[in-house]
This record gives structure tokens, C-alpha cells and sequence, in this order.
């Protein structure tokens, strides 16, 4: 019997081989976010705004229409968009430096306002393109280029935690917190990017999915040790899992209140 | 149930995380290049292969294409 093909590269991702370092998970999350294009045949209908970072080329990858906006400001032109045309489905895609430190306003006051996009953010801890230095999400004790002794409280603070933060505020509807470091959480991310993505076509409100994504080249690991590390580490900082899911939570007490 | 990959050796970065998830001992590290400088992973036909495919959804280049029966 002739063997039959059952893994090969999305039709939404492009053919142009990737500028990411060897182990990085920007690559992965692109490859998520076409299945999920593919698998809701929205590729006609979904605009993209990348960021400022090292997926600022994302429009070289995706075969969709994008949008680049100012450093952090994904999610104000993504309103702009998406009030514009409420018929696509409009994404912005952020790393931590984009989403969590330079553009926090806009994204903090996206999703206060409820507005119907989704948000795709990818955490790696450091500020990847411009070489290593210390993001808000840098994770307590870890050593970047401009925390050469560790992040410490007394002279940096805390992490930002921002799938916890946002969480709290009452425009939003879903964020989950995933990593791609090993093929179970890959399978559980592009849940949730699709998830995130169908509750923006049913008009359900501001979507985030944070994404823990090694860089194995910032962190001086090899890849197989960044994956580690994101286990071991991170995901003591930045526990995974689903932070805020309104829609299953009405749909569960509407079958509980049929029950009764 | 049987199965094998095709690797993209132009496209292998050789991040070796295919390597890690692979119960199997069906992929090994080789010693040719590419035209990038790296030394692209290979496929060790030990016939063990079944299609799982957990070393192309970990695979950051999107250079492995897995087949089954």
C-alpha cells in the first residue's frame, strides 16, 4: 500500500525559509497560525499587524494580507482596522518587548475596550533582536546583558505577568497562556489559536494568547536546553494554562441551568 | 503501522529538537553540509518509524514531511 503524506508544511505559510536562528519558536508560532488560517479558511479574510522584533519580517512568511505598525502599536491599528472592516479577521502578532514594555498602553487599553481582535504574543524573556537585553518578562535571577548579575527585585522588579494582568480586566474574553517547547504544548498552543481566532469571528471580544517561545541563541543554550529551561523555569514564572475563557464558562452554567 | 520522513536538508538549521523528541532513534546527526554551514540532520531508516510525527511538529523550519500507511 502506497504510504500516505500526513504532515507537510501549511498552504498559508510561504515558501521563503526562515531568518530565525536555529531552535527559535517565532518559526513554530507562524506554522500554528497558517494551520489555523487553513484549517478556518480565513486566508482570504485575516489582515496580520507584526511587530517591531525579530518577527517584524512576518509578513515574509504568512500568505496574508499584513500591516506593519509602529513599535507597540499592533493593537491600535488592529482597532482601526477591525472597526473598519468588521468582516476580517484581524490579529496582531507581538513579541514581549512590543507587546509588554513599549506598547503596553495600547495593548492594555485594547483590551480594556473589548475590542473584537485577537492578540498573539510571544514571550521569550529577553529582547531577542536587538541582542539580549532585559525585557519586563525577564524571569527573576536570569542573567541577559544589561542584568549581568541576575534579575534581581531591588533594582528591576518583578516579571510582568501580562496573561494575569489582563485577565482582570473586564473587557476581555479569552487569554491563555501556552508554550511551544515540546510537541504536546505545540498541540495545545494551536488550540488556542484557533480558539482565540473562532471566538473573533463569532464576535465574542479581545482574544490573547501568550506564547513561551525559547531563543536559544539570548538565553546561550543550545535549543534542546532552551525547551528545558522553558519547562524547568519559565513555566514557574509564567504558569500555563487558560487564565480567562468566558464563552465556555456561559455555555458551561447555560447546560448546567438545562440540567437543573 | 510503518512510516518515514523526508528531510529538507537545504532548510535544516540543525537545532537537533527533532532529534530529542524521537523515541525511536530514527534521526541522527550527520556530517555533510548544506549551503547554509549547517550539518543537516539525516533519516535512519531502521525501519522502527511510525509516522508519529512529533519531529515535524517540533520542527522549527517546517523541514520535515512525515508519511504513513
Amino acid at each position: 500500500m502506497p504510504m500516505k503524506k500526513i504532515f507537510s508544511k501549511p498552504a498559508s505559510l510561504k515558501d521563503a525559509p526562515f531568518h530565525y536562528c536555529p531552535g527559535c519558536g517565532h518559526s513554530i508560532a507562524h506554522r500554528l497560525l497558517c494551520e489555523a488560517f487553513d484549517e478556518l479558511d480565513i486566508r482570504g479574510i485575516a489582515i496580520g499587524v507584526p511587530p517591531a522584533g525579530c518577527a517584524v519580517l512576518a509578513y515574509n512568511y504568512l500568505d496574508v494580507d499584513m500591516i506593519e505598525s509602529a513599535h507597540g502599536r499592533g493593537p491600535a491599528v488592529a482597532t482601526g482596522i477591525k472597526r473598519m472592516l468588521p468582516d476580517r479577521v484581524v490579529f496582531s502578532y507581538q513579541g514581549d518587548g512590543d507587546l509588554a514594555a513599549i506598547g503596553i498602553a495600547e495593548s492594555f487599553h485594547a483590551a480594556n475596550r473589548g475590542e473584537n481582535i485577537s492578540v498573539f504574543f510571544i514571550n521569550n524573556a529577553v529582547y531577542g533582536m536587538t541582542g539580549g537585553q532585559m525585557a519586563p518578562t525577564t524571569t527573576m535571577g536570569q542573567r541577559t546583558t544589561t542584568s549581568p548579575l541576575g534579575r534581581s527585585k531591588e533594582l528591576e522588579g518583578h516579571p510582568v505577568q501580562v496573561c494575569e494582568l489582563f485577565s482582570h480586566l473586564r473587557g476581555t474574553t479569552y487569554i491563555e497562556r501556552c508554550a511551544v517547547n515540546t510537541p504536546a504544548n505545540i498541540l495545545k498552543t494551536k488550540k488556542a489559536i484557533l480558539k482565540s481566532l473562532q471566538y473573533q469571528i463569532d464576535k465574542r471580544g479581545f482574544t490573547l494568547v501568550e506564547i513561551l517561545s525559547p531563543c536559544p541563541t539570548n538565553w546561550k543554550m543550545s535549543p534542546v536546553e532552551a525547551c528545558k529551561w522553558i519547562s524547568d523555569v519559565m513555566t514557574k514564572e509564567f504558569p500555563l494554562g487558560v487564565m480567562k475563557d468566558i464563552p465556555s464558562a456561559q455555555q458551561k452554567k447555560g447546560v448546567d441551568a438545562h440540567e437543573q | 503501522m510503518k512510516g518515514y520522513i523526508e528531510i529538507k536538508k537545504e532548510i535544516c538549521k540543525e537545532c537537533h529538537l527533532c532529534i530529542s523528541v524521537c523515541n525511536r532513534d530514527c534521526i541522527v546527526p550527520s556530517t555533510e553540509y548544506n549551503l547554509k554551514g549547517y550539518h543537516p540532520v539525516s533519516f535512519n531508516d531502521n525501519g522502527k518509524c511510525n509516522g508519529c510525527s512529533l519531529c515535524a511538529i517540533i520542527c522549527p523550519e517546517v523541514a520535515i514531511e512525515v508519511y504513513r500507511d
